[in-house]
C-alpha cells in the first residue's frame, strides 16, 4: 500500500520511512507563527516551559494582523508584547506595521513556506500553505510554544479524503465557488481530523491565489489539513520568491484514501453560504433577494491580486449602490502597491469602496466594519458564524470575489453577470 | 492531579457546533486572563449564561464542540467561568488539543449528551471517565483519551511535559 502525500510530508518530518494513518509522531517543524492574539499566550506558555530560546529565530514568524495597527491600548500592549520577544529573541520574520500583511497572505509571498515543508501556526487558517504542497496545520498557543520550544509538535497522521474536480469552470466561478460547494456537500464537520487533499483536471487549471483560497478553508470542514500537489504552476509562482532548496511529494497511485468525492463542476453556479455556518451553501441563483448593509471584500481567504482584479473587473465605472458600504482589505502591502501601480485602487475609490490596511479586523468583528445589530454584509472571508463580524443578531453572507462586486454595485445580493 | 477528581454540577445544554466565536467573540481577544474572558464566556449563544454559571457546572453539547478559531481563549474562558468540565458528541480537532493543554476536562459521550438536559445535576468521574446524570440515574461512558492525549495528561499537562523534555536534553 502506497502513502499520501500528507503522509509522505509527515513520515519526511518524523524522520521515518513510513508513516500511516492514526499512528502518533513526534514531527520536525519548518515555520513556527503566531499573531498578536495568539503570541501572548504562547509567550506566556513558551516561559513556563522554563524556555529560553526559541529552537531557530529563523524558523518564527511573528505578525501582528488581528488588531493591528492596534485598535485600543489592550492591543498595543499585545503588539509591545510580541515586539519585544522578536527582539530578545532575534526572530528574523517578525514584520512591523508597513511591512505587515495578513499572515496568511504574507507568509507564502515572502517564500516562507516552501513545498514539502511542515508548518504550524497559532491560528486555525494556517492551513492555507497547504496550496504549495506543504503539510500546514493550526494549533493553539501552548502547542506553538513548544514548537518555539522543541522544534517539534506531536501529531496524529489522519487518514485523508480525496477531491477530485472534473469538467469546466463557467465564467466568474473561482476557488471559493469550489470549496464553498465542497463545504456545503460534506458539512462543517465531514473533514473532521482528516487531510483534504485537492486534485482533478479542474484543480490543476486553478491559480495559486484561488488554491490558497481553497486550502485556507478546509478547517471550515473540521479538516486538520488541506493539500494540493505541486506542478507547473506552483513552481512558476515560486520562483524569485523560494531562496532555499524544496522537496516535491505526492501521492502514490495504491495510496489509501478514506474516501474519495468526484465532482463534476461544469454546471456550477457562483456560491453563497448563509448564515450561520459555512456549509449552508446555496447557488447565488437561488439565494433569493437579499438586501445587504455592507460588502467585504479581502482577508486571507481572499485578499490575493486575483482576487482584487475580479472585484476591479466589476467595480470600474460603476458606483457602490447608496445604502452600502464597501471595505476593501487587501492581504499585504505588495498587493496594495501593485494595485496601485495598475490603477486599481483609483477605480475602487471612486466606486466608492474604502480601502484598508491589511488586518484581519473586519472578519472576526475585532476592529474596522464591525456589523450592527440586524445589519447584514456579504463577505469574502472565511465564518459566517453568529456574532462573528459584530452584533449577535448581524448576519454574513460568505461568498467569493465576484459576487461581492456585484452585490455591492446592485445593493442585494447578485450573480456577476446581472453587472459584469 | 487535576484530572484525577470526581466533579459534581449542574449542565448546560447547547446544540451542535458551538464554535470558539460564540464560547468568546473576538472582540475581547485583547485579554488573554481567564476571568476576564469568563465574563463573555458565550455570551452570543446565551447572553445569561456567564452571569448565571456556577463554579463547578458543566456545558453539554452536540457535535462539533469549539468548531472554528485557533484561540486558546476559548477554553480558557470556559475555565474562568468556572466550568468545570465540557461534555459533547464530539470535538473540533483544535478545541480539543488546547482544552487538554490549558486544562479544562473534557469528555466525547454521544450517549449522555442525547440524555442530559439543561439543569440536569451530574456527576464526573475523570479517573473512571464516567457521567452520572442525577436526574435519570443513568451512568454513561465516554471515549478513552488517545494515547497521544494520555502521555500528556500524565506528565501534568503540555507545559510540564515540554519543561522534562528541555531538563532531559540540558544534561
Amino acid at each position: 500500500m502506497g502513502s499520501t502525500i500528507t503522509e509522505k510530508i509527515l513520515a519526511h518530518h518524523a524522520g521515518v520511512e513510513k508513516v500511516t494513518s492514526g499512528e502518533l509522531i513526534t514531527a520536525r517543524v519548518d515555520l513556527a507563527l503566531a499573531n498578536d492574539v495568539t503570541a501572548p499566550l504562547a509567550i506566556e506558555a513558551f516561559r513556563k516551559m522554563g524556555a529560553e530560546r526559541v529552537f531557530d529565530p529563523r524558523k518564527v514568524a511573528l505578525l501582528p494582523d488581528h488588531f493591528a495597527p492596534a485598535r485600543d491600548i489592550a492591543a498595543a500592549e499585545n503588539c509591545a508584547l510580541m515586539r519585544r520577544f522578536a527582539r530578545e529573541q532575534g526572530i528574523v520574520h517578525y514584520y512591523e506595521v508597513g511591512k505587515v500583511g495578513i499572515e496568511h497572505v504574507l507568509v507564502p509571498e515572502q517564500g516562507l513556506v516552501l513545498p514539502g515543508d511542515l508548518v504550524v501556526g497559532a491560528d486555525s487558517h494556517t492551513c492555507t500553505y497547504g496550496a504549495l504542497g506543504a503539510f500546514s496545520t493550526g494549533v493553539g498557543s501552548t502547542d506553538l510554544a513548544m514548537a518555539w520550544a522543541l522544534g517539534e509538535i506531536w501529531l496524529r497522521v489522519p487518514k485523508t479524503l480525496k477531491f477530485v474536480y472534473k469538467g469546466r469552470l463557467r465564467p466568474w466561478v473561482g476557488g471559493k465557488d469550489l470549496i464553498l460547494y465542497t463545504i456545503g456537500k460534506i458539512g462543517v464537520d465531514g473533514a473532521l481530523y482528516r487531510a483534504m487533499e485537492f486534485s482533478g483536471p479542474v484543480v490543476e487549471e486553478l491559480s495559486m491565489d484561488a488554491r490558497f483560497t481553497m486550502a485556507n478553508m478546509a478547517i471550515e470542514a473540521g479538516a486538520k489539513n488541506g493539500i494540493f500537489h505541486v506542478d507547473d504552476v506552483t513552481r512558476e509562482w515560486l520562483k524569485g520568491r523560494a531562496e532555499r532548496e524544496y522537496l516535491e511529494f505526492s501521492s502514490d497511485p495504491d495510496a489509501e484514501y478514506e474516501r474519495v468525492y468526484e465532482f463534476d463542476v461544469s454546471e456550477l453556479e457562483p456560491q453563497v453560504a448563509l448564515p450561520h455556518l459555512p456549509s449552508n451553501v446555496k447557488p447565488v441563483t437561488e439565494v433569493g433577494e437579499v438586501e445587504v448593509d455592507q460588502v467585504v471584500i479581502g482577508s486571507c481567504t481572499n485578499g490575493r491580486l486575483e482576487d482584487m482584479e475580479v472585484a476591479w473587473r466589476i467595480l470600474k465605472g460603476k458606483k457602490v449602490h447608496p445604502r452600502v458600504r464597501l471595505l476593501v482589505f487587501p492581504g499585504s502591502q505588495e498587493i496594495i502597491r501593485e494595485m496601485a501601480s495598475r490603477g486599481w485602487l483609483e477605480s475602487l475609490v471612486e466606486a466608492g469602496a474604502v480601502i484598508s490596511p491589511p488586518t484581519c479586523g473586519p472578519c472576526l468583528g475585532g476592529h474596522m466594519g464591525v456589523l450592527a445589530a440586524g445589519e447584514r454584509a456579504v463577505s469574502t472571508t472565511n465564518r459566517n458564524f453568529v456574532g462573528r463580524m459584530g452584533h449577535r443578531d448581524s448576519e454574513v453572507y460568505l461568498a467569493g470575489p465576484a459576487v461581492a462586486a456585484a452585490t455591492a454595485v446592485l445593493g442585494r445580493i447578485a450573480h456577476p453577470e446581472e453587472v459584469a | 492531579m487535576e484530572f484525577r477528581t470526581v466533579l459534581e454540577g449542574r449542565a448546560w445544554r447547547y446544540g451542535a457546533n458551538v464554535d470558539t466565536d460564540v464560547i468568546i467573540p473576538a472582540r475581547y481577544l485583547t485579554s488573554y486572563d481567564p476571568a476576564e474572558l469568563g465574563k463573555h464566556c458565550l455570551e452570543d449563544l446565551d447572553p445569561d449564561f456567564a452571569s448565571r454559571v456556577r463554579p463547578g457546572d458543566m456545558v453539554v453539547a452536540e457535535e462539533n464542540f469549539g468548531s472554528g478559531s485557533s484561540r486558546e481563549h476559548a477554553p480558557l474562558a470556559l475555565k474562568g467561568c468556572g466550568v468545570s468540565c465540557v461534555i459533547a458528541s464530539s470535538f473540533a480537532r483544535i478545541f480539543y488539543r488546547n482544552a487538554i493543554n490549558v486544562g479544562l476536562p473534557i469528555l466525547e459521550c454521544p450517549e449522555a449528551v442525547a440524555d442530559i438536559r439543561t439543569g440536569d445535576p451530574l456527576r464526573v468521574d475523570l479517573e473512571r471517565g464516567t457521567i452520572e446524570n442525577l436526574r435519570t440515574g443513568r451512568t454513561f461512558q465516554s471515549t478513552p483519551f488517545p494515547e497521544s492525549v494520555r502521555n500528556i495528561i500524565e506528565a501534568g499537562g503540555l507545559v510540564e511535559y515540554v519543561r522534562r523534555k528541555l531538563k532531559e536534553g540540558s544534561k
